[in-house]
């Protein structure tokens, strides 16, 4: 059943006002006034654009002002900048480098092999590796990727999705030879396999095995990992591949419901798996229209959770979020003005009430971050959070007319695609269907045309260019470095015990034929038997199969 | 081969080559060669050098279109033009996009690669090299 939660009456605003807006000049530059993703604006908004919801406070139901009744007062954002790059060598130096610079946890970016599941020797490999991130093979990687970081203290989140099982079990062994129980282990686990099949692309098997692979990992950290967040259903992809945030808002939620359903039909009790989901959201460069994205998210969660599911832990309801400000909007084009671009961008998550967050460094736009300008992103955020003063009051846009009003329609929005996609069945057979990838590339083919017709600004791209465009130095990754890499994976396979590698491969590839069975330890003792990544895929794939789409443009 | 002639309107295989999976880009450009009067046939994610020549053989196509954004471009781009040399069909044009530094481009250049596109480019400017570059097989829309 649809709810609707904005009411309908529009009060007029001040006559007086109207009459003045009427007769005030216009600017006529031909730029659009409606949000990023095109929702209307007007020019003015009044008390009479509030809705007649009873008052909401933070850290109480439905948490539209936030989750902690003390927002930043109580504890500040973490500083959470993602990197990875080249070898596990150097990313443990970077590591250590942000650690020492006030970065309060880590967040791994693997290569674009370890994301496909595959390993560095793998011919597809070629010209890939450490590009994206860092290579990460087998057991023996991820011991040097921690290296002298105290797993029981640092959190640790890890982009990774197909393949997220096998890289937390690797984690888990790096924890276990430091000797820190599972019990203390603390971080998060992207393995939003949905999100894959929308807008990143990332998928090996068909949907079905690869949501009974990301349920495996829930059940098990349930019992055996309580502290790890064993989803981070994210949005950001879906943004950043083109949709609007309303997009971006209910396609994320939906995955989210859809993995909550899949548990709840593994037989799980939802206060014992949801207060470990959280989410991960873009913040984009409209302003408002994120800060309402993020408030209308929490209320939206929180509603469904206890209401629908009838979550009864105070925890089940509150969304805890991740923000990385947007990617797609940094230009190649004088490329120093993305600085001042992620700081807008970072205050909207702040603003929004955002518990990690990513700035984007001003060179990402061309390589992975040089250390100067991942420090300046950085520190952007410490700039936020110690100068502006923006972190003493609790969600400090609630109450104004403008937002509570957005905030509403972005809600109505999310409600309204969450019934389309119901009509298909689900979120999978809307999946199947191309729905929400065919969405996401409208929207992103709209806004295009909006940038050809000058109907959207970007500065540098298409108004205020520069003849003299600066030159970035870039951080470049050797060719040399591959055959490196290959090289430490022949030295694992030259050094291991053949025969446990055979019996625990053999382990998993009759856990993943028996449906009944969680694959999660036996994961584990093949990862501990430094089988590779790529040979754990390798077993799962002779049982699941591989997911191919169909070319849509 | 058959004769690979100019015909009208120009046949245009895009291709995502290498590992990731951002197909935003080659999907906008696509639709645009598209509406601007192209053929235009996309192969879809993750393609070898080999499976994209494949396809430009098969569909009878003067252009390939390459798009990547992992930062594997000085490997993949060239070995679609290798992969073109090694089967005597190095008449097809190669063009690509994506995140490519500067100095990446006057190497791929030299190596063989038509024309690069990076982000921020107008469509139309990609549509206003075709025409350029193919005088004689203008878009359908145009003839």
């Amino acid at each position: 059943m649809r709810v609707r939660y904005q009411q309908e009456k529009v009060v007029e605003p001040n006559a007086t006002w109207a009459s003045d807006f009427e007769a005030a000049p216009k600017r006529e530059d031909g730029v659009e006034t409606t949000t990023l993703s095109g929702m209307e604006v007007r020019p003015l908004y009044t008390s009479g654009d509030l809705s007649t919801r009873p008052e909401e406070v933070p850290g109480q139901y439905p948490y539209t002002r936030g989750i902690h009744p003390g927002g930043y007062r109580s504890r500040l954002w973490t500083m959470r900048q993602f990197s990875g790059f080249a070898t596990a060598e150097q990313t443990n130096n970077r590591y250590k480098y942000l650690l020492a610079s006030g970065q309060t946890g880590l967040s791994v970016a693997f290569d674009m092999p370890t994301l496909m599941g595959q390993d560095s020797d793998a011919p597809t490999s070629r010209g890939e590796i450490g590009h994206c991130g860092v290579a990460i093979d087998s057991l023996a990687d991820m011991e040097t990727l921690f290296a002298g970081i105290p797993l029981g203290t640092v959190s640790t989140s890890m982009t990774i999705n197909s393949p997220a099982a096998v890289l937390l079990c690797m984690y888990l062994a790096v924890a276990e030879k430091q000797g820190v129980p599972f019990t203390k282990v603390n971080g998060t686990l992207q393995n939003d396999i949905l999100k894959e099949f929308i807008a990143q692309k990332e998928y090996i098997f068909p949907p079905e095995p690869s949501m009974r692979l990301v349920v495996d990992s829930i059940e098990y950290c349930a019992k055996e990992v309580p502290r790890w967040n064993t989803v981070s259903i994210s949005g950001y992809h879906i943004r950043e591949a083109g949709s609007t945030a309303a997009q971006e808002l209910a396609f994320t939620l939906a995955d989210g419901f859809a993995y909550v359903d899949a548990c709840i039909e593994r037989g799980l009790a939802v206060d014992d798996f949801v207060p470990r989901l959280s989410f991960f959201f873009d913040a984009h460069i409209d302003f408002f229209e994120e800060i309402a994205k993020f408030r209308a998210a929490r209320r939206i969660w929180a509603r469904r959770m206890r209401e629908k599911y009838g979550a009864r832990d105070e925890r089940s309801w509150k969304l805890r979020f991740h923000t990385q400000t947007a990617g797609v909007s940094l230009t190649a084009q004088q490329p120093e003005l993305n600085v001042a671009r992620t700081a807008v961008e970072a205050l909207a998550a702040v603003l929004g009430g955002t518990q990690s967050l990513h700035t984007n460094a001003m060179d990402e736009v061309l390589a992975l971050p040089t250390d100067k300008a991942a420090r300046i992103a950085l520190r952007t955020q410490q700039m936020i959070a110690y100068e502006t003063g923006v972190a003493n009051t609790v969600d400090p846009l609630g109450g104004s007319y403008f937002i509570e009003n957005l905030t509403d329609r972005m809600e109505e929005e999310a409600e309204a695609y969450f019934e389309r996609i119901d009509s298909f069945g689900g979120v999978i057979p809307a999946i199947e269907a191309g729905f929400m990838q065919r969405e996401i590339a409208d929207s992103a083919f709209r806004h295009q045309q909006e940038l050809e017709q000058k109907r959207r600004v970007v500065v540098g791209v298409n108004e205020f260019l520069s003849d003299e465009d600066e030159e970035l130095e870039i951080l470049r990754i050797p060719l040399s470095l591959e055959q490196e890499q290959v090289e430490r994976l022949r030295e694992v396979r030259r050094t291991r015990d053949s025969a446990s590698v055979s019996r625990t491969l053999e382990q998993v590839r009759e856990a993943a034929s028996s449906p009944g069975k969680n694959l999660m330890p036996h994961i584990l003792d093949a990862v501990r038997a430094r089988c590779t990544e790529g040979e754990i895929m390798g077993a799962m794939v002779d049982v699941f199969g591989l997911y191919t789409e169909k070319a849509i443009i | 081969m058959a004769s690979r002639a100019p015909v009208r309107p120009l046949r245009i295989v895009m291709a995502k080559v290498g590992l990731d999976g951002h197909d935003r880009g080659v999907k906008v450009v696509a639709r645009a060669l598209r509406d601007a009067g192209y053929e235009v046939v996309y192969t879809g994610l993750r393609q070898t050098p080999e499976m994209v020549v494949d396809a430009a053989l098969q569909e009878d196509a003067q252009v390939i279109g390459l798009s990547l954004h992992s930062g594997a471009h000085m490997t993949l781009f060239p070995a679609v033009v290798e992969e073109l040399r090694k089967r005597d069909a190095t008449d097809i044009v190669v063009f690509g996009g994506g995140i490519i530094p500067d100095e990446d481009i006057a190497e791929l250049k030299q190596l063989g690669v038509a024309e690069l596109f990076t982000p921020g480019t107008p469509l139309q400017d990609i549509v206003e090299w075709l025409r350029r570059r193919f005088p004689d097989s203008q878009p359908a829309s145009d003839a």
